[in-house]
């Protein structure tokens, strides 16, 4: 399997798409700023969220069973899966016992995480995914490349490609308003003839054993309010204590996400309507062990807003793809080694600790300090190839002790002025597109001594 | 251990020292000189738009001009159309436009919370072509926390604050208003109180 | 004052104006400045690649070169942020620890310890200013883009000390430059992307110079710039401090 490093280099080959695509997610990343200035209180509202965050997993037990008594009194059926596989077969079983074959699911990155598409079509069951970026690259077959912004890392004309492929668009049609109007064509369709929904879930309030959707497109609204079984999918760490703690979320995740003040909808779901069925699936799938490692539960606190993913100068020069998996960016390369260490060895390198991520983050995930820590983590237990190790112990004994370091040091420069080939050649990945530093004669070092030592 | 069991049994076990809570301190937020007018610029720059009334007499001829635009109009403050709740989304989707009362009024984002008392149906204001929401003007509140103190958001089985009309950004950024739910979206905003 | 002077080895191999401009600062700001001779690195390129634990040699032999200083100094705030945040001690947990909350990045040095606010500089040039982001986000060497804080730069509080000297900000002003330590060889196409990226906006700005704290960022900088052909050059904020021009 390739590894972000390659992936990003294969993306950075078309450089102006690059450029496009930095500057397309930058400019979601000014509209965030926008909507944080707005707010002169911003930072502290980072704060009690991270606060009711933190109070959250430290009772996540006693919470997420106040908020399924409560459900189960408001009359929604709770299941609980312990990983996708279960996840999965829940879905498939309500599925089946409705005798259906066909569904319309909202955005719920839980889905994609636990791959149900393609379980759900492996058993004969039609998909439908009405979010429009969604839709765009379920189309053609792709996975979300962003998290909020699915198709982000397309191009209208190939969306008009697609949707004239596929909806009967007039070819080479660019315009999104148009393209818009025949997806909302085609999905009312979808809506009305679906009797079951798939929606994500943004809260689940333990308070009321309700829980909350947020949409700008309506679209998740439009198939549970049409169907007779809505089916709502959460990973556990969703819930939030109280509904008054809906206010400090809701203020941060639209400014966070794409800088409005609020998504269009935030759906309040407490009880199924005269006739329908309400499921709720409640699922673990590697997070109670994330819970107990103390370096990265905090990942858990994340509200899926990507604020991480516009702000990361590599995501957006390398593309939600050269992530390898559902949830791409920094969030996601502190999420995933815990789902499959060797699998994703490389995403923790795939940063340079700068630290934006960290500073946008509206519940205060330290996630460049968690991508730091996934590296020793990772050299330890994931096979990490022998010429690095080797490299990292021998650079370690240079650098150990000043003889050492002193007879290194001199050495190398030696080289780089007399025999300039051997570091300026094309195995040097420095080398490819930078020219070397010069080789002074001397070091500070000697400089010191020969001036100043008294 | 059924799965229940082992995620509890596997949180407990391993979820951190307790902490606490924080306190909401709503005086904290921003506060507004004008709160009528921070709602309707907000709205505007939602995609959303308004029109003040003075009274009830304002408003309902103001309601009737608009049902006299359309014969598919649903209006769920006055005379309810028989079984509205029981109404399929087949029956449902000609609706031109829908018009209901909003309960509170945010002036940060321009949402209004309505609950499934004011929709009668839920479907009917996301599948409508315009929606047009009516509210008391002192029911406008500075923030999302003055909202939560003021709704109850259990009391009813399904409640949504809609901030303007439906609109999706996913083909290139490009903002389009009108996805899958309304094209438009109205606020009715009458300044004396009114039942 | 007495400052032991910590010159990060890639400093002392190929950037020696750059700890000689330090060292010369500090001296005209009335600091005795001692170098410890045995010094060699932080273990910074180890930790950063996931092998912490090899850095444990560098750790020991930074305890017996700095634990005496009241304050130590380095024109680094990479180097510096990574002995704050990683600087241990087995057998002298206690002086690890005076290191960690004795340690300062050269600027912040100037500003919050001798607090300068004259300096007998000049620099007739246009500079652009490079926000390295280890001191800026780990260090707080100046407000964040991304934070709603009032402004401030004690870099830039410094540079506008320097007579004749034209200060620029790139477009975005505290972009990662994509350096990143061994992440600018394993990450080569997007660290060389991110390069490309910083260097347009201060060419756009017409600069001499781009300056910075970080000369690992710089020489990041410096290596397209060259392979560009390009006129601007890259300069340590020490060199510039330190300059009579």
């Amino acid at each position: 399997m390739k590894d972000h490093a390659s992936l990003a280099e294969q993306f950075i080959k078309d450089e102006a798409r690059t450029d496009w695509h930095d500057e397309t997610l930058w400019f979601v990343r000014q509209k965030r700023d926008k909507a944080a200035y707005g707010l002169p209180e911003w930072e502290q509202l980072r704060t009690w969220a991270s606060e009711i965050k933190d109070h959250t997993l430290s009772a996540l037990d006693n919470y997420l069973v106040e908020f399924e008594t409560n459900a189960i009194a408001n009359g929604i059926k709770v299941h609980w899966a312990v990983d996708a596989a279960a996840h999965n077969k829940i879905v498939y079983d309500i599925m089946k016992a409705q005798g259906v074959k066909k569904l319309v699911k909202s955005k719920s990155m839980l889905t994609e995480e636990c791959h149900l598409n393609e379980y759900l079509q492996q058993q004969g069951i039609e998909v439908v995914d009405t979010d429009l970026g969604e839709r765009i690259v379920q189309f053609r077959k792709e996975p979300p490349s962003h998290i909020v912004l699915p198709a982000i890392h397309l191009k209208k004309q190939e969306v008009s490609d697609t949707f004239h492929e596929h909806l009967q668009t007039e070819k080479g049609n660019n315009d999104p308003q148009y393209l818009t109007h025949a997806a909302r064509l085609h999905l009312r369709e979808k809506f009305i003839e679906s009797s079951v929904a798939i929606t994500g879930v943004n809260f689940a309030v333990a308070e009321t054993g309700g829980f909350v959707v947020c949409t700008n497109e309506g679209n998740a609204d439009m198939g549970a309010h049409a169907a007779k079984v809505h089916i709502a999918c959460m990973g556990f760490e969703k819930i939030i204590p109280k509904a008054a703690h809906l206010s400090v979320f809701l203020r941060l995740l639209a400014r966070s996400a794409t800088g409005q003040p609020i998504t269009t909808y935030s759906s309040h779901f407490n009880k199924p309507r005269h006739g329908q069925e309400l499921h709720v699936v409640i699922v673990d799938n590697g997070r109670s062990r994330q819970l107990g490692r103390e370096d990265f539960r905090n990942s858990l606190k994340c509200i899926r807003c990507a604020a991480c993913f516009n702000t990361c100068p590599v995501y957006r020069r390398s593309g939600g793809y050269s992530y390898h998996t559902a949830v791409a960016g920094p969030i996601g390369a502190i999420l995933n080694p815990n789902l499959d260490v060797q699998a994703y060895s490389d995403l923790p390198f795939a940063s340079t600790l700068c630290g934006s991520c960290t500073n946008v983050c509206p519940v205060k995930i330290d996630i460049h300090q968690q991508l730091w820590k996934w590296r020793q983590v990772v050299t330890e237990e994931a096979k990490v190839p022998i010429s690095k190790k080797m490299g990292m112990r021998f650079m370690a004994w240079i650098l150990d002790c000043n003889v050492n370091y002193k007879a290194a040091g001199k050495i190398g420069r030696w080289v780089m002025r007399n025999l300039p080939f051997l570091v300026k050649n094309k195995l040097n990945p420095w080398y490819k597109q930078r020219e070397m530093p010069d080789a002074p004669k001397e070091s500070f070092k000697e400089w010191y001594i020969k001036n100043k030592k008294a | 251990m059924s799965g229940r069991a082992a995620i509890l049994n596997t949180i407990k076990n391993n979820k951190p020292a307790a902490t606490a809570l924080p306190f909401i301190d709503v005086s904290a937020a921003i506060q507004y000189i004008d709160l009528l007018q921070q709602y309707k610029t907000v709205l505007e720059s939602i995609g959303g738009s308004w029109q003040e009334l003075n009274n009830e007499i304002e408003l309902e001829a103001a309601i009737q001009s608009i049902t006299g635009t359309s014969t598919a109009v649903v209006n769920t403050m006055l005379s309810l159309p028989k079984d509205l709740a029981g109404v399929d989304a087949v029956a449902l989707e000609p609706t031109a436009i829908a018009i209901m009362k909003g309960l509170v009024a945010v002036a940060e984002n321009a949402a209004i919370w309505v609950t499934e008392e004011q929709m009668v149906n839920r479907l009917l204001p996301f599948i409508c072509q315009q929606l047009v929401l009516v509210i008391n003007e002192h029911d406008i509140v500075p923030t999302m926390h003055h909202a939560y103190k003021k709704i109850n958001v259990a009391a009813t089985g399904f409640g949504v604050f809609i901030a303007g009309p439906s609109k999706t950004a996913d083909i290139e950024q490009s903002l389009v208003i009108g996805a899958h739910g309304p094209i438009g979206l109205k606020v009715i905003i009458v300044k004396n109180k009114y039942v | 004052m007495k400052v032991g002077l910590f010159i990060p080895c890639y400093i002392d191999q190929f950037y020696p104006q750059v700890g000689i401009a330090t060292l010369q600062l500090l001296e005209k700001l009335g600091c005795v400045v001692e170098f410890p001779l045995l010094q060699t690195c932080c273990g910074q390129p180890m930790a950063n690649s996931g092998f912490a634990k090899l850095s444990k040699g560098c750790d020991t032999n930074f305890v017996n070169n700095f634990s005496n200083y009241e304050y130590i100094v380095a024109p680094s705030g990479s180097c510096v942020l990574h002995v704050k945040e990683h600087l241990q001690s087995e057998d002298n947990p206690e002086l690890a620890k005076h290191i960690r909350a004795s340690v300062y990045e050269l600027t912040e040095f100037l500003t919050d310890v001798l607090k300068i606010t004259t300096l007998d500089a000049s620099f007739p040039y246009k500079v652009g200013m490079h926000n390295s982001c280890h001191g800026q986000r780990g260090l707080h060497l100046s407000s964040m883009s991304e934070t709603v804080a009032p402004a401030f730069s004690k870099p830039g509080q410094l540079l506008q000390m320097v007579k004749g000297l034209q200060l620029s900000y790139p477009q975005r002003v505290d972009e990662c430059c994509g350096f990143g330590g061994t992440f600018c060889v394993f990450e080569e196409a997007v660290s060389v992307k991110m390069g490309k990226d910083r260097i347009k906006e201060h060419t756009a700005n017409e600069v001499d110079y781009i300056t910075g704290g970080d000369i690992s960022c710089l020489m990041h900088l410096e290596g397209i710039l060259k392979r560009q052909g390009s006129n601007t050059k890259t300069i340590h904020l020490a060199e510039i401090l330190n300059s009579k021009l």
